[in-house]
């Protein structure tokens, strides 16, 4: 499949008191029709930028961005308000982390999402009050009719992440970025979320972008995952090859890190010691060697990242392939190879 | 306190807020039944997991125990002694030993104040240490917990998450505790971090015998730390078991429902297990279901679930669950209940 979104050496760096730091240091990703790419990684990593930066959302004076974010053959990058706007929503629409504070508490939610579609389309108000109700219903909100008169607040937490999803679906975009949708809401509810998105995927062929740090939620609903470290890709491949092939050792910690139901509980809990950096000023050379077990002298340069044993899963690590097999095994606690 | 009596003995706690409405006269209206007649237990040195999805009452539960808010009804017994009914004055002497460290550690630390002083204050109100024995005993803590001895004279937004829930720690750890009342201490934290915090507390458990009451929503979390764990549901406790038995045979239908929704880190083990996803959401606590108040998400729910409340009937040893249809449980145990 081609690519619909192809992201290339973006950079996205802020001016603070502090000095510039570079909250994105220069990926390159893509996205293809109909798929469901996870962005993985923990706070300040750079992932939620990244998703912004995606639909114009972080922006000049603040933002310095470099680099290229390619829709369809189209530069979204330097693209004015005016052009962005026909974008987001109609190509590209975003969902937040926290349903309770992206709604317009004064607003009714039926005036929310009919707004939005009076902004791009010439329709009556009936017709925009009937898609309104249609979009409440494919997302399940229960007696949509009624809810349309009701304010956020008449909400819980699942059923407003539930009206966020139904707004960013309501001009009908291809790729509908999904920044932590389920971190802000209970287990049982975060999985009827994830099948709504799952289901959304499937029968609208919407491609997916989810930013998440939960690796749990990854393997639930992702057809292809990308690991950041420090505002850099440290690791990119499908499902199978990030959950029983990683290749980076930042990988193998989170991983390992996890408390997992469907394991023995492990004595002690294997940590990644240390802080990520500050992106004010990185380390020079490879951003996690400061934390890594498996540092040795040539971290003290940056590794590049690629495909290291062909195929197009890629990695930022200078261990050898079969060095990898090795000292990951030691580690112990993932899961490799096929499950019992 | 003889000997093998539990260290904290919680029975029919109740704590209901009321609803007041009305300019002149404070007229109550309804009340958000917060507790809702809990009992539990827990030894010294022992690590009980309380979990829940928000709102179920697990944190106040926490601090009703700590009598950080009042209780409507109930006892706690701690150490042997009363603690319900007991004015701030009378409290002061077992607060000692009873500590609590709490989710946010964003909020929980006075921005004004140095680290030294976050930690140091509660041995100088209990006066039990001051001037350079006061700096001394605090760098300890501050060394024991992870951190460094320099760090004593810095602010708290000079350290990451992390460090400041070690902050935390350390000051709950300042006056020895033998009770800790851990509200989500790690929830606020990245895995890697969190990776960290919990093996720290889990050391200093060794260490100083402490008994933690671990309040958290995750579910793997909670069992890596807990010898037992307590499932509660709209302020009362479902289901109560030993950590083990109650990821491997969950014996209530909503802590089924938990356990299944949780996703697993291995996208063909994720695939292959059947999953029970619940409707709806969780009823208002202000005005609860009848009968059992998980009836109305229930797939088991028939009509005695609508109008009688199940009992919490014990079916194996040390095993517990309030429900009139229970999973995991052979025929003959439900005819003895």
């Amino acid at each position: 499949m081609s690519p619909i979104l192809t992201v290339k050496d973006l950079v996205v760096s802020f001016a603070t008191e502090d000095g510039v730091v570079q909250a994105v240091g220069g990926i390159s990703f893509e996205l293809a029709a109909g798929e469901i790419l996870a962005i993985v990684g923990e706070s300040g990593c750079g992932k939620s930028v990244t998703a912004q930066t995606l639909i114009g959302l972080t922006r000049a004076p603040n933002a310095i961005i470099a680099g290229s974010v390619d829709y369809r053959g189209r530069e979204l990058n330097g693209l004015d308000d005016d052009q962005l706007r026909h974008v987001r929503g109609e190509e590209i629409a975003m969902v937040f982390q926290d349903p309770m504070t992206s709604l317009n508490p004064v607003y009714r939610i039926g005036d929310q999402i009919t707004e939005m579609i009076h902004a791009h389309r010439d329709v009556s108000d009936a017709e925009a009050r009937n898609r309104a109700v249609e979009l409440l219903r494919s997302v399940g909100i229960p007696n949509p009719e009624r809810r349309v008169r009701d304010y956020p607040h008449e909400f819980s937490g699942g059923m407003r992440q539930r009206v966020m999803i139904a707004m960013a679906l309501s001009l009908e975009p291809e790729v509908l970025i999904a920044d932590e949708p389920t971190t802000a809401l209970d287990v049982t509810i975060q999985a009827q979320i994830l099948q709504l998105i799952e289901g959304l995927n499937h029968d609208r062929d919407l491609a997916v972008v989810l930013i998440t740090h939960d690796l749990g939620v990854v393997a639930e609903v992702a057809d292809r995952v990308v690991v950041m470290y420090a505002g850099q890709i440290v690791e990119d491949g499908t499902l199978d090859e990030i959950f029983y092939d990683p290749r980076h050792p930042y990988t193998w910690g989170l991983l390992g890190s996890l408390t997992r139901l469907d394991q023995p509980r492990p004595v002690r809990l294997p940590q990644i010691g240390g802080q990520p950096p500050s992106l004010l000023a990185p380390p020079p050379g490879c951003r996690f060697a400061p934390r890594c077990p498996h540092a040795f002298e040539k971290c003290a340069e940056p590794p590049p990242l690629e495909a290291r044993t062909g195929g197009t899963h890629l990695d930022r690590c200078w261990l050898g392939p079969a060095e990898k097999t090795t000292l990951r095994e030691v580690e112990g606690r993932i899961c490799l190879g096929e499950p019992a | 306190m003889s000997k093998g009596d539990p260290l904290l003995q919680v029975t029919d706690l109740v704590k209901h807020f009321p609803i007041k409405s009305g300019i002149l006269i404070d007229r109550e209206v309804a009340r958000v039944r917060a507790v809702d007649g809990v009992s539990l237990t827990l030894n010294e040195g022992e690590t009980l997991g309380l979990v829940g999805e928000s709102g179920c009452g697990k944190s106040t539960l926490g601090r009703a125990i700590l009598q950080l808010t009042e209780p409507t009804s109930g006892s706690v017994r701690f150490a042997g002694e009363e603690l319900v009914g007991r004015s701030r004055r009378e409290l002061r002497p077992l607060r000692r030993q009873m500590q609590m460290i709490f989710q946010d550690p964003f909020a929980s630390l006075n921005p004004r104040k140095r680290v030294g002083q976050i930690v140091g204050d509660p041995l100088e109100l209990h006066k039990l240490a001051k001037g350079a024995e006061l700096k001394r005993r605090v760098q300890e803590l501050l060394e024991r917990v992870g951190l460094q001895a320099e760090h004593y004279n810095r602010y708290p937004h000079e350290f990451s998450g992390g460090q400041r829930q070690r902050i935390g720690i350390a000051r709950a750890l300042a006056l020895q505790p033998k009770l800790i009342v851990a509200d989500e201490p790690v929830s606020a934290l990245d895995v890697s971090v969190q990776a960290q915090i919990i093996n720290l507390l889990e050391e200093l458990q060794d260490e100083f015998g402490l008994a933690y009451l671990f309040v958290a929503h995750d579910l793997g979390v909670v069992r890596h730390v807990s010898d037992r764990v307590a499932v509660m549901y709209l302020g009362k406790i479902v289901e109560s078991s030993g950590a083990d038995a109650l990821y491997e045979k969950p014996i209530h239908p909503y802590s089924n429902a938990l356990l299944s929704a949780v996703p697993i880190p291995d996208p063909k083990r994720n695939a292959a297990r059947e999953r029970l996803v619940l409707e709806g959401d969780v009823p208002s606590p202000i005005d609860p279901p009848p009968g059992c108040s998980f009836h109305t998400r229930c797939p088991w729910a028939t009509d005695v679930c609508k109008t009688d409340e199940p009992a919490l009937v014990e079916y194996d040893s040390g095993h517990a669950a309030a429900c009139h249809h229970p999973l995991n449980v052979d025929e003959a145990a439900k005819v003895r209940r």
